[in-house]
Protein backbone atom coordinates (compact mmCIF):
# COMPACT_ATOMS: atom_id res chain seq x y z
CA UNK A 1 0.00 0.00 0.00
CA UNK A 2 2.89 2.36 1.02
CA UNK A 3 4.49 1.60 -2.03
CA UNK A 4 1.90 2.00 -4.41
CA UNK A 5 1.02 6.13 -2.37
CA UNK A 6 4.47 6.71 -3.31
CA UNK A 7 4.73 5.76 -6.86
CA UNK A 8 1.41 7.59 -7.26
CA UNK A 9 3.07 10.48 -6.92
CA UNK A 10 5.66 9.50 -9.50
CA UNK A 11 2.77 8.52 -11.20
CA UNK A 12 1.38 12.20 -11.71
CA UNK A 13 4.75 13.21 -12.64
CA UNK A 14 5.49 11.14 -15.20
CA UNK A 15 1.98 11.03 -17.15
CA UNK A 16 2.11 14.88 -17.52
CA UNK A 17 6.06 14.55 -18.77
CA UNK A 18 4.62 11.34 -21.19
CA UNK A 19 1.86 13.48 -22.44
CA UNK A 20 4.07 16.41 -23.02
CA UNK A 21 6.72 14.08 -25.13
CA UNK A 22 4.58 11.75 -26.73
CA UNK A 23 2.11 14.24 -27.47
CA UNK A 24 -1.28 12.62 -26.48
CA UNK A 25 -3.94 13.97 -25.12
CA UNK A 26 -3.47 14.22 -21.88
CA UNK A 27 -7.66 13.20 -20.88
CA UNK A 28 -6.57 9.69 -21.97
CA UNK A 29 -3.33 9.72 -20.01
CA UNK A 30 -4.96 11.12 -17.03
CA UNK A 31 -7.71 8.14 -16.97
CA UNK A 32 -7.84 6.53 -13.35
CA UNK A 33 -6.32 3.22 -15.14
CA UNK A 34 -3.62 4.71 -16.26
CA UNK A 35 -2.36 6.14 -13.15
CA UNK A 36 -2.59 2.51 -11.45
CA UNK A 37 -0.74 1.40 -14.56
CA UNK A 38 1.69 3.58 -14.71
CA UNK A 39 2.70 3.65 -10.70
CA UNK A 40 2.71 -0.74 -11.11
CA UNK A 41 4.82 -0.13 -14.23
CA UNK A 42 7.40 1.42 -13.26
CA UNK A 43 10.27 -0.67 -13.09
CA UNK A 44 13.45 2.55 -13.50
CA UNK A 45 14.63 2.39 -10.42
CA UNK A 46 17.52 4.54 -10.57
CA UNK A 47 15.27 7.28 -11.34
CA UNK A 48 14.62 9.20 -8.22
CA UNK A 49 13.02 12.49 -7.28
CA UNK A 50 11.10 14.67 -8.94
CA UNK A 51 13.21 17.03 -10.48
CA UNK A 52 14.98 14.67 -12.65
CA UNK A 53 14.44 14.53 -16.23
CA UNK A 54 11.60 12.55 -17.56
CA UNK A 55 14.14 11.30 -20.50
CA UNK A 56 15.98 9.34 -17.49
CA UNK A 57 12.65 6.79 -17.89
CA UNK A 58 13.39 5.52 -21.40
CA UNK A 59 16.70 3.96 -20.62
CA UNK A 60 18.58 2.06 -22.15
CA UNK A 61 18.47 -0.98 -19.93
CA UNK A 62 14.60 -0.86 -19.50
CA UNK A 63 14.10 -0.36 -22.82
CA UNK A 64 15.97 -3.19 -23.74
CA UNK A 65 14.16 -5.50 -21.63
CA UNK A 66 10.83 -4.78 -22.86
CA UNK A 67 12.20 -5.38 -26.66
CA UNK A 68 13.67 -8.50 -25.44
CA UNK A 69 10.17 -9.31 -24.28
CA UNK A 70 8.63 -8.34 -27.69
CA UNK A 71 11.10 -10.64 -29.37
CA UNK A 72 10.14 -13.29 -26.75
CA UNK A 73 6.44 -12.81 -28.10
CA UNK A 74 6.91 -12.84 -31.72
CA UNK A 75 9.32 -15.86 -31.13
CA UNK A 76 7.54 -18.39 -28.04
CA UNK A 77 10.27 -20.67 -27.03
CA UNK A 78 10.20 -21.44 -23.34
CA UNK A 79 12.17 -19.62 -21.63
CA UNK A 80 12.11 -17.54 -18.30
CA UNK A 81 13.41 -14.45 -19.50
CA UNK A 82 9.42 -13.01 -19.68
CA UNK A 83 8.47 -14.66 -16.62
CA UNK A 84 11.79 -13.19 -14.16
CA UNK A 85 11.66 -9.72 -15.02
CA UNK A 86 8.22 -8.97 -15.47
CA UNK A 87 7.02 -5.38 -15.97
CA UNK A 88 3.84 -3.49 -17.05
CA UNK A 89 5.22 -1.07 -20.11
CA UNK A 90 4.83 -3.05 -22.69
CA UNK A 91 1.53 -4.07 -21.65
CA UNK A 92 0.59 -0.87 -21.15
CA UNK A 93 1.67 0.67 -24.47
CA UNK A 94 -0.21 -2.16 -26.23
CA UNK A 95 -2.66 -1.27 -24.43
CA UNK A 96 -3.55 1.91 -24.92
CA UNK A 97 -2.52 1.79 -28.77
CA UNK A 98 -4.75 -1.08 -29.36
CA UNK A 99 -7.65 1.03 -27.79
CA UNK A 100 -6.98 4.22 -29.61
CA UNK A 101 -6.65 2.42 -32.70
CA UNK A 102 -10.00 1.05 -31.96
CA UNK A 103 -11.84 4.31 -31.40
CA UNK A 104 -13.87 5.65 -33.43
CA UNK A 105 -15.44 2.76 -34.86
CA UNK A 106 -18.92 2.83 -33.91
CA UNK A 107 -22.12 2.99 -36.04
CA UNK A 108 -23.52 5.54 -34.05
CA UNK A 109 -21.97 9.37 -33.62
CA UNK A 110 -18.62 10.58 -32.58
CA UNK A 111 -20.13 10.77 -28.94
CA UNK A 112 -18.93 6.84 -28.71
CA UNK A 113 -15.51 7.31 -28.62
CA UNK A 114 -14.82 7.85 -25.00
CA UNK A 115 -16.72 4.51 -23.67
CA UNK A 116 -14.98 2.55 -27.01
CA UNK A 117 -11.17 3.76 -25.20
CA UNK A 118 -12.30 2.92 -21.90
CA UNK A 119 -14.47 -0.62 -22.79
CA UNK A 120 -11.33 -1.93 -24.71
CA UNK A 121 -8.97 -0.98 -21.57
CA UNK A 122 -10.99 -2.42 -19.73
CA UNK A 123 -11.53 -5.60 -20.98
CA UNK A 124 -8.31 -6.27 -21.80
CA UNK A 125 -7.06 -5.77 -17.95
CA UNK A 126 -9.92 -7.51 -16.42
CA UNK A 127 -9.84 -9.94 -18.24
CA UNK A 128 -5.99 -10.77 -17.12
CA UNK A 129 -7.01 -9.88 -14.25
CA UNK A 130 -9.62 -13.25 -14.43
CA UNK A 131 -7.60 -15.26 -16.39
CA UNK A 132 -4.68 -14.49 -13.75
CA UNK A 133 -6.62 -14.88 -10.15
CA UNK A 134 -8.57 -18.05 -12.39
CA UNK A 135 -4.80 -19.85 -13.24
CA UNK A 136 -4.02 -19.08 -9.24
CA UNK A 137 -7.08 -20.66 -7.87
CA UNK A 138 -6.52 -24.05 -9.69
CA UNK A 139 -3.43 -24.46 -8.19
CA UNK A 140 -1.13 -22.45 -10.51
CA UNK A 141 2.50 -21.54 -9.02
CA UNK A 142 3.15 -18.50 -11.10
CA UNK A 143 2.79 -14.37 -9.58
CA UNK A 144 -0.13 -12.54 -10.04
CA UNK A 145 1.93 -9.72 -11.76
CA UNK A 146 3.92 -12.29 -13.97
CA UNK A 147 0.74 -13.56 -15.69
CA UNK A 148 -0.72 -9.91 -16.19
CA UNK A 149 2.98 -9.46 -17.60
CA UNK A 150 3.01 -12.24 -19.76
CA UNK A 151 -0.88 -11.89 -21.28
CA UNK A 152 -0.35 -8.23 -21.95
CA UNK A 153 2.75 -8.81 -24.30
CA UNK A 154 0.73 -11.68 -26.18
CA UNK A 155 -1.37 -9.10 -26.83
CA UNK A 156 1.20 -8.00 -29.73
CA UNK A 157 0.07 -9.72 -32.42
CA UNK A 158 -3.49 -8.96 -31.90
CA UNK A 159 -2.26 -4.78 -32.30
CA UNK A 160 -0.44 -5.59 -35.35
CA UNK A 161 -3.42 -6.92 -36.72
CA UNK A 162 -5.36 -4.13 -36.02
CA UNK A 163 -2.40 -2.21 -37.74
CA UNK A 164 -2.75 -4.32 -40.61
CA UNK A 165 -7.20 -4.28 -40.53
CA UNK A 166 -6.69 -0.49 -40.50
CA UNK A 167 -4.57 -0.19 -43.55
CA UNK A 168 -6.81 -2.87 -45.38
CA UNK A 169 -9.47 -0.96 -44.84
CA UNK A 170 -8.17 2.26 -46.29
CA UNK A 171 -8.06 0.60 -49.44
CA UNK A 172 -11.94 -0.62 -49.12
CA UNK A 173 -14.13 -2.33 -47.50
CA UNK A 174 -15.69 -5.20 -49.08
CA UNK A 175 -15.64 -9.29 -49.57
CA UNK A 176 -11.69 -9.29 -50.39
CA UNK A 177 -11.23 -7.16 -47.52
CA UNK A 178 -13.15 -8.83 -45.47
CA UNK A 179 -11.60 -12.45 -46.04
CA UNK A 180 -7.98 -10.63 -45.79
CA UNK A 181 -8.95 -9.47 -42.42
CA UNK A 182 -10.05 -12.39 -41.60
CA UNK A 183 -7.14 -14.64 -42.11
CA UNK A 184 -4.96 -11.72 -40.76
CA UNK A 185 -6.47 -11.90 -37.30
CA UNK A 186 -7.42 -15.12 -36.98
CA UNK A 187 -3.74 -16.04 -37.88
CA UNK A 188 -2.57 -13.35 -35.03
CA UNK A 189 -5.45 -15.00 -32.32
CA UNK A 190 -3.56 -18.10 -33.01
CA UNK A 191 -0.56 -17.12 -32.64
CA UNK A 192 -0.97 -14.85 -29.29
CA UNK A 193 -2.95 -18.07 -27.87
CA UNK A 194 -0.15 -20.41 -28.26
CA UNK A 195 2.62 -17.52 -26.91
CA UNK A 196 0.91 -17.26 -23.75
CA UNK A 197 0.11 -20.94 -23.72
CA UNK A 198 3.75 -21.52 -23.54
CA UNK A 199 4.12 -19.11 -21.01
CA UNK A 200 2.07 -19.69 -18.66
CA UNK A 201 0.33 -23.62 -19.49
CA UNK A 202 3.75 -24.54 -17.62
CA UNK A 203 3.13 -23.37 -14.47
CA UNK A 204 -0.03 -25.37 -14.02
CA UNK A 205 -0.12 -29.07 -12.54
CA UNK A 206 0.16 -31.15 -16.11
CA UNK A 207 -3.40 -32.48 -15.88
CA UNK A 208 -5.11 -29.20 -15.78
CA UNK A 209 -3.57 -27.08 -18.40
CA UNK A 210 -6.69 -27.52 -20.62
CA UNK A 211 -8.54 -25.63 -17.98
CA UNK A 212 -6.26 -22.83 -17.79
CA UNK A 213 -5.49 -22.20 -21.81
CA UNK A 214 -9.98 -22.42 -21.96
CA UNK A 215 -10.07 -18.56 -20.90
CA UNK A 216 -6.95 -17.36 -22.15
CA UNK A 217 -8.56 -18.74 -25.73
CA UNK A 218 -12.08 -16.91 -24.59
CA UNK A 219 -10.03 -13.64 -24.00
CA UNK A 220 -8.37 -13.42 -26.93
CA UNK A 221 -10.82 -14.23 -28.96
CA UNK A 222 -13.07 -11.45 -27.55
CA UNK A 223 -10.37 -9.03 -28.43
CA UNK A 224 -9.95 -10.43 -31.79
CA UNK A 225 -13.62 -10.04 -32.44
CA UNK A 226 -13.61 -6.63 -31.76
CA UNK A 227 -10.62 -5.72 -33.89
CA UNK A 228 -12.56 -8.09 -36.68
CA UNK A 229 -15.74 -6.37 -36.55
CA UNK A 230 -14.14 -3.13 -36.24
CA UNK A 231 -15.17 -0.27 -39.19
CA UNK A 232 -13.83 3.28 -39.30
CA UNK A 233 -16.66 6.04 -40.00
CA UNK B 1 4.81 5.58 19.89
CA UNK B 2 4.19 8.25 17.44
CA UNK B 3 7.90 8.57 17.40
CA UNK B 4 8.00 4.98 16.54
CA UNK B 5 6.13 4.25 14.07
CA UNK B 6 7.24 7.52 12.07
CA UNK B 7 10.37 5.97 12.47
CA UNK B 8 9.15 2.50 10.75
CA UNK B 9 7.65 4.31 7.91
CA UNK B 10 10.23 6.73 7.50
CA UNK B 11 12.75 3.94 6.64
CA UNK B 12 11.35 2.46 3.49
CA UNK B 13 9.96 5.79 2.51
CA UNK B 14 13.72 7.16 1.73
CA UNK B 15 13.54 7.09 -1.23
CA UNK B 16 10.28 9.85 -1.25
CA UNK B 17 10.80 11.60 1.94
CA UNK B 18 9.00 14.67 0.61
CA UNK B 19 5.99 13.62 -0.19
CA UNK B 20 5.38 11.24 3.15
CA UNK B 21 6.16 14.11 4.90
CA UNK B 22 3.21 16.22 3.28
CA UNK B 23 0.87 13.41 3.53
CA UNK B 24 1.32 12.77 7.14
CA UNK B 25 2.30 16.29 8.08
CA UNK B 26 5.91 15.63 10.11
CA UNK B 27 5.33 13.54 12.96
CA UNK B 28 8.54 13.36 15.12
CA UNK B 29 12.31 14.35 14.73
CA UNK B 30 13.79 11.35 13.97
CA UNK B 31 12.08 11.30 10.33
CA UNK B 32 13.56 14.38 10.23
CA UNK B 33 16.79 13.37 10.85
CA UNK B 34 16.29 10.63 8.22
CA UNK B 35 14.87 13.11 5.48
CA UNK B 36 18.27 15.47 5.97
CA UNK B 37 20.73 12.35 4.99
CA UNK B 38 18.20 11.88 2.11
CA UNK B 39 20.06 12.13 -1.40
CA UNK B 40 16.77 11.32 -3.18
CA UNK B 41 14.71 14.09 -1.48
CA UNK B 42 12.77 16.68 -3.91
CA UNK B 43 15.55 19.48 -2.98
CA UNK B 44 17.74 20.48 0.27
CA UNK B 45 16.78 24.11 0.54
CA UNK B 46 12.97 22.54 1.03
CA UNK B 47 13.90 20.37 3.16
CA UNK B 48 15.91 22.49 5.22
CA UNK B 49 13.15 25.12 5.45
CA UNK B 50 10.36 22.59 6.57
CA UNK B 51 13.16 21.51 9.12
CA UNK B 52 13.46 24.83 10.40
CA UNK B 53 9.64 25.30 10.84
CA UNK B 54 9.21 22.54 12.22
CA UNK B 55 11.61 23.35 15.26
CA UNK B 56 10.30 26.57 15.67
CA UNK B 57 6.49 25.37 15.76
CA UNK B 58 8.00 22.55 18.57
CA UNK B 59 9.68 25.31 20.74
CA UNK B 60 6.42 27.69 20.39
CA UNK B 61 4.31 24.85 21.54
CA UNK B 62 6.88 23.70 24.12
CA UNK B 63 6.11 26.95 26.03
CA UNK B 64 2.37 26.78 25.50
CA UNK B 65 1.98 23.47 26.50
CA UNK B 66 4.25 24.53 29.83
CA UNK B 67 1.70 27.45 30.45
CA UNK B 68 -1.38 25.54 29.97
CA UNK B 69 -0.97 23.00 32.55
CA UNK B 70 -4.05 23.11 34.28
CA UNK B 71 -6.34 22.54 31.08
CA UNK B 72 -4.46 19.30 30.40
CA UNK B 73 -8.20 18.04 29.08
CA UNK B 74 -8.26 20.74 26.45
CA UNK B 75 -4.59 20.05 25.59
CA UNK B 76 -5.75 17.96 22.84
CA UNK B 77 -7.99 20.44 21.25
CA UNK B 78 -5.41 23.30 21.75
CA UNK B 79 -2.81 21.11 19.60
CA UNK B 80 -5.67 20.52 16.76
CA UNK B 81 -6.59 24.09 16.28
CA UNK B 82 -4.24 24.41 13.56
CA UNK B 83 -3.10 20.63 12.92
CA UNK B 84 0.02 22.11 12.90
CA UNK B 85 1.05 21.61 16.38
CA UNK B 86 3.18 18.42 17.48
CA UNK B 87 -0.10 17.23 19.49
CA UNK B 88 -2.32 17.55 15.83
CA UNK B 89 0.45 15.92 14.45
CA UNK B 90 0.98 12.73 16.90
CA UNK B 91 -3.04 11.73 16.41
CA UNK B 92 -2.81 12.34 12.86
CA UNK B 93 0.02 9.76 12.76
CA UNK B 94 -2.00 7.43 15.06
CA UNK B 95 -5.29 7.50 13.21
CA UNK B 96 -2.67 6.58 10.06
CA UNK B 97 -1.45 3.69 11.55
CA UNK B 98 -4.61 2.38 12.95
CA UNK B 99 -5.87 2.96 9.56
CA UNK B 100 -3.37 1.11 7.90
CA UNK B 101 -3.31 -1.67 10.65
CA UNK B 102 -7.45 -2.16 10.11
CA UNK B 103 -7.14 -1.31 6.12
CA UNK B 104 -4.33 -4.38 6.03
CA UNK B 105 -6.32 -6.85 8.17
CA UNK B 106 -9.40 -6.18 6.57
CA UNK B 107 -7.64 -6.68 3.22
CA UNK B 108 -5.89 -10.26 4.02
CA UNK B 109 -9.37 -10.97 5.32
CA UNK B 110 -11.60 -10.56 2.40
CA UNK B 111 -9.21 -10.17 -0.42
CA UNK B 112 -7.55 -13.73 0.21
CA UNK B 113 -8.55 -15.97 -3.13
CA UNK B 114 -7.74 -18.88 -0.79
CA UNK B 115 -11.25 -19.44 0.69
CA UNK B 116 -12.64 -19.67 -2.63
CA UNK B 117 -9.90 -22.27 -4.22
CA UNK B 118 -12.09 -25.26 -3.08
CA UNK B 119 -14.88 -24.49 -5.45
CA UNK B 120 -12.45 -24.57 -8.16
CA UNK B 121 -10.63 -28.02 -7.75
CA UNK B 122 -11.77 -29.89 -10.90
CA UNK B 123 -10.59 -31.99 -13.53
CA UNK B 124 -10.82 -31.35 -17.30
CA UNK B 125 -13.07 -34.90 -17.34
CA UNK B 126 -15.20 -33.69 -14.23
CA UNK B 127 -16.04 -30.60 -16.37
CA UNK B 128 -16.98 -32.27 -19.35
CA UNK B 129 -19.04 -34.98 -17.58
CA UNK B 130 -20.62 -32.43 -15.75
CA UNK B 131 -22.03 -29.92 -18.96
CA UNK B 132 -22.73 -33.30 -20.77
CA UNK B 133 -24.75 -33.98 -17.41
CA UNK B 134 -26.78 -30.97 -17.31
CA UNK B 135 -28.77 -31.96 -20.47
CA UNK B 136 -29.66 -35.07 -19.34
CA UNK B 137 -32.90 -34.97 -16.62
CA UNK B 138 -32.32 -37.32 -13.77
CA UNK B 139 -35.18 -39.66 -13.54
CA UNK B 140 -35.06 -40.34 -9.96
CA UNK B 141 -36.62 -37.29 -7.84
CA UNK B 142 -37.44 -39.26 -4.02
CA UNK B 143 -33.74 -39.27 -3.31
CA UNK B 144 -31.85 -35.91 -3.20
CA UNK B 145 -29.78 -35.71 -6.12
CA UNK B 146 -26.04 -34.79 -5.74
CA UNK B 147 -25.05 -31.19 -6.87
CA UNK B 148 -21.18 -30.33 -7.41
CA UNK B 149 -20.34 -27.24 -5.55
CA UNK B 150 -18.00 -26.04 -8.53
CA UNK B 151 -17.68 -22.72 -9.57
CA UNK B 152 -15.13 -23.22 -12.43
CA UNK B 153 -17.29 -24.95 -14.95
CA UNK B 154 -20.11 -22.50 -14.10
CA UNK B 155 -17.93 -19.20 -14.41
CA UNK B 156 -16.76 -20.16 -17.74
CA UNK B 157 -20.03 -20.99 -19.27
CA UNK B 158 -21.28 -17.49 -17.94
CA UNK B 159 -18.08 -15.74 -20.14
CA UNK B 160 -18.49 -17.76 -23.24
CA UNK B 161 -22.94 -16.45 -22.95
CA UNK B 162 -21.09 -12.98 -22.26
CA UNK B 163 -18.86 -13.77 -25.65
CA UNK B 164 -21.17 -15.03 -27.83
CA UNK B 165 -23.77 -12.28 -26.73
CA UNK B 166 -21.46 -9.83 -28.10
CA UNK B 167 -20.92 -11.81 -31.10
CA UNK B 168 -24.71 -11.47 -31.32
CA UNK B 169 -24.75 -7.69 -30.80
CA UNK B 170 -22.34 -6.80 -33.31
CA UNK B 171 -23.82 -9.01 -35.68
CA UNK B 172 -27.07 -7.60 -35.43
CA UNK B 173 -25.71 -4.10 -35.38
CA UNK B 174 -27.09 -3.07 -31.74
CA UNK B 175 -26.64 0.43 -30.82
CA UNK B 176 -26.66 0.99 -27.17
CA UNK B 177 -26.40 4.77 -26.14
CA UNK B 178 -26.28 4.41 -21.96
CA UNK B 179 -23.29 2.52 -22.28
CA UNK B 180 -21.23 -0.17 -24.08
CA UNK B 181 -21.86 -3.25 -25.46
CA UNK B 182 -19.59 -5.21 -23.52
CA UNK B 183 -20.51 -3.80 -20.50
CA UNK B 184 -23.87 -4.26 -21.60
CA UNK B 185 -23.39 -8.27 -22.55
CA UNK B 186 -21.38 -8.57 -18.58
CA UNK B 187 -23.97 -7.09 -16.97
CA UNK B 188 -26.36 -9.08 -18.35
CA UNK B 189 -25.28 -12.41 -18.11
CA UNK B 190 -23.58 -12.12 -14.38
CA UNK B 191 -27.00 -10.15 -13.35
CA UNK B 192 -28.54 -13.41 -14.58
CA UNK B 193 -26.54 -15.71 -12.96
CA UNK B 194 -26.41 -13.65 -9.53
CA UNK B 195 -29.31 -12.57 -9.24
CA UNK B 196 -31.65 -15.29 -10.12
CA UNK B 197 -29.46 -17.68 -7.92
CA UNK B 198 -29.48 -15.33 -5.03
CA UNK B 199 -33.44 -15.48 -5.88
CA UNK B 200 -34.32 -18.64 -5.98
CA UNK B 201 -31.71 -19.70 -2.75
CA UNK B 202 -34.12 -17.31 -1.00
CA UNK B 203 -37.34 -19.14 -2.58
CA UNK B 204 -36.07 -22.21 -1.22
CA UNK B 205 -34.89 -21.10 1.55
CA UNK B 206 -38.81 -20.20 2.18
CA UNK B 207 -40.17 -23.62 0.67
CA UNK B 208 -37.05 -25.49 2.64
CA UNK B 209 -35.38 -26.72 0.19
CA UNK B 210 -32.26 -28.74 0.46
CA UNK B 211 -29.59 -26.51 -1.06
CA UNK B 212 -27.05 -24.36 -0.42
CA UNK B 213 -25.93 -20.96 -2.38
CA UNK B 214 -22.67 -22.32 -4.06
CA UNK B 215 -25.03 -25.33 -5.45
CA UNK B 216 -27.69 -23.24 -6.31
CA UNK B 217 -25.23 -20.97 -8.40
CA UNK B 218 -23.38 -24.36 -9.87
CA UNK B 219 -26.82 -25.44 -10.80
CA UNK B 220 -28.07 -22.29 -12.60
CA UNK B 221 -24.74 -21.67 -13.74
CA UNK B 222 -24.62 -25.31 -15.65
CA UNK B 223 -28.07 -24.94 -16.94
CA UNK B 224 -26.60 -22.25 -19.12
CA UNK B 225 -25.14 -24.44 -21.19
CA UNK B 226 -27.94 -24.69 -23.43
CA UNK B 227 -28.43 -21.21 -23.29
CA UNK B 228 -25.04 -20.98 -25.19
CA UNK B 229 -25.68 -23.88 -27.43
CA UNK B 230 -29.27 -22.28 -28.27
CA UNK B 231 -27.89 -18.57 -28.79
CA UNK B 232 -24.46 -19.80 -30.70
CA UNK B 233 -26.35 -21.89 -33.67
CA UNK B 234 -29.40 -19.36 -33.66
CA UNK B 235 -27.08 -16.17 -34.10
CA UNK B 236 -25.57 -17.59 -37.33
CA UNK B 237 -28.41 -19.25 -38.88
CA UNK B 238 -31.09 -16.67 -38.80
CA UNK B 239 -34.44 -18.80 -38.91
CA UNK B 240 -37.75 -18.26 -36.59
CA UNK B 241 -39.16 -21.61 -36.30
CA UNK B 242 -35.15 -23.39 -35.78
CA UNK B 243 -34.92 -20.92 -33.09
CA UNK B 244 -37.93 -22.20 -31.46
CA UNK B 245 -37.38 -25.66 -31.98
CA UNK B 246 -33.56 -24.97 -29.94
CA UNK B 247 -35.68 -22.85 -27.20
CA UNK B 248 -38.21 -25.94 -26.95
CA UNK B 249 -35.15 -28.97 -27.27
CA UNK B 250 -32.29 -27.64 -25.49
CA UNK B 251 -33.36 -24.93 -23.18
CA UNK B 252 -36.38 -26.99 -21.95
CA UNK B 253 -33.60 -30.42 -21.35
CA UNK B 254 -31.85 -27.66 -19.52
CA UNK B 255 -34.47 -27.14 -17.70
CA UNK B 256 -35.56 -30.04 -16.62
CA UNK B 257 -32.70 -31.28 -15.25
CA UNK B 258 -32.52 -28.44 -12.79
CA UNK B 259 -36.21 -29.00 -11.63
CA UNK B 260 -35.74 -32.51 -11.54
CA UNK B 261 -33.02 -31.57 -9.27
CA UNK B 262 -34.52 -28.93 -7.23
CA UNK B 263 -38.16 -31.44 -6.68
CA UNK B 264 -35.71 -34.40 -5.28
CA UNK B 265 -34.34 -31.51 -2.86
CA UNK B 266 -38.03 -30.33 -1.77
CA UNK B 267 -40.64 -31.55 0.31
CA UNK B 268 -44.17 -30.99 -0.15
CA UNK B 269 -46.43 -30.68 -3.68
CA UNK B 270 -47.02 -26.44 -2.95
CA UNK B 271 -43.39 -25.81 -2.43
CA UNK B 272 -42.28 -27.99 -5.22
CA UNK B 273 -44.56 -26.49 -7.59
CA UNK B 274 -43.19 -22.44 -6.49
CA UNK B 275 -40.07 -23.38 -6.51
CA UNK B 276 -39.47 -25.21 -10.05
CA UNK B 277 -42.22 -23.07 -11.51
CA UNK B 278 -40.07 -19.50 -10.89
CA UNK B 279 -37.07 -21.13 -12.28
CA UNK B 280 -38.17 -22.90 -14.91
CA UNK B 281 -39.97 -19.32 -16.17
CA UNK B 282 -36.92 -17.82 -15.79
CA UNK B 283 -34.73 -19.60 -17.23
CA UNK B 284 -36.67 -20.18 -20.45
CA UNK B 285 -38.34 -16.67 -20.92
CA UNK B 286 -34.40 -15.79 -20.37
CA UNK B 287 -33.18 -17.40 -23.58
CA UNK B 288 -36.29 -15.82 -25.21
CA UNK B 289 -34.93 -12.31 -24.25
CA UNK B 290 -31.54 -12.97 -25.23
CA UNK B 291 -32.71 -14.15 -28.68
CA UNK B 292 -35.32 -11.21 -29.21
CA UNK B 293 -33.55 -8.15 -27.55
CA UNK B 294 -30.37 -8.77 -29.89
CA UNK B 295 -31.70 -9.32 -33.15
CA UNK B 296 -34.50 -7.45 -34.36
CA UNK B 297 -31.99 -5.28 -36.68
CA UNK B 298 -31.01 -8.83 -38.28
CA UNK B 299 -34.56 -9.49 -38.74
CA UNK B 300 -35.27 -6.66 -40.17
CA UNK B 301 -32.85 -7.15 -42.92
CA UNK B 302 -33.99 -10.65 -43.84
CA UNK B 303 -37.10 -8.90 -44.18
CA UNK B 304 -36.46 -6.58 -46.94
CA UNK B 305 -35.00 -9.30 -48.58
CA UNK B 306 -37.27 -11.85 -48.28
CA UNK B 307 -39.84 -9.68 -48.84
CA UNK B 308 -43.30 -9.46 -47.51
CA UNK B 309 -42.43 -12.91 -45.70
CA UNK B 310 -42.97 -10.71 -42.03
CA UNK B 311 -43.48 -12.79 -39.22
CA UNK B 312 -46.59 -11.60 -37.49
CA UNK B 313 -45.27 -10.81 -34.25
CA UNK B 314 -43.37 -7.94 -35.70
CA UNK B 315 -46.03 -6.99 -37.55
CA UNK B 316 -48.21 -6.53 -34.70
CA UNK B 317 -45.75 -4.86 -32.49
CA UNK B 318 -44.77 -2.04 -34.89
CA UNK B 319 -48.41 -1.17 -36.08
CA UNK B 320 -49.82 -0.88 -32.38
CA UNK B 321 -48.28 2.78 -32.01
CA UNK B 322 -49.56 4.07 -34.88
CA UNK B 323 -52.88 3.12 -34.52
CA UNK B 324 -52.99 4.06 -30.86
CA UNK B 325 -51.95 7.55 -31.96
CA UNK B 326 -54.32 7.87 -34.61
CA UNK B 327 -56.98 7.31 -32.48
CA UNK B 328 -55.56 9.46 -29.30
CA UNK B 329 -55.55 12.10 -32.09
CA UNK B 330 -59.56 12.12 -33.37
CA UNK B 331 -60.46 11.41 -30.39
CA UNK B 332 -58.98 14.65 -28.85
CA UNK B 333 -60.27 16.70 -31.90
CA UNK B 334 -63.54 15.05 -31.20
CA UNK B 335 -63.62 16.21 -27.42
CA UNK B 336 -62.30 20.10 -28.54
CA UNK B 337 -65.26 20.23 -31.22
CA UNK B 338 -67.53 19.50 -28.39
CA UNK B 339 -65.96 21.96 -25.96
Amino acid sequence: MLWLLRNVGKAVIVAEGATELVGLDPLLICHPCSFCLFALAGSCNSCEGINESVLCLFQMRDLKAVGKKFVHVMYPRKSSALLRDWDLWGPLVLCVSLALMLQGGSADSKDDGGPQFAEVFVIIWFGAVVITLNSKLLGGTISFFQSLCVLGYCVMPLTVAMLVCRLVLLAGAGTVSFIIRLIVVGAMFAWSTLASTAFLADSQPPNRKALVVYPIFLFYFVISWMILTFTPQ
Amino acid sequence: MAAAGGGRSGAPAAEWGGFEDNMQGGGSAVIDMENMDDTSGSSFEDMGEMHQRMKEEEEEEAEGEAGAGEEEEDGEFLGMKGLRGQLGRQVADQMWQVGKRQASRAFSLYANIDILRPYFDVEPVQVRARLLESMIPVKMINFPQKIAGELYGPLMLVFTLVAILLHGMKTSDTIIREGTLMGTAIGTCFGYWLGVSSFMYFLAYLCNAQITMVQMLSLLGYGLFGHCITLFVTYNIHFHSLFYIFWLVVGGLSTLRMVAVLVSRTVGHTQRLILCGTLAALHMLFLLYLHFAYHKVVEGILDTLEGPNVPPFQRVARDIPAVSNAVLNTTAKAIALTL
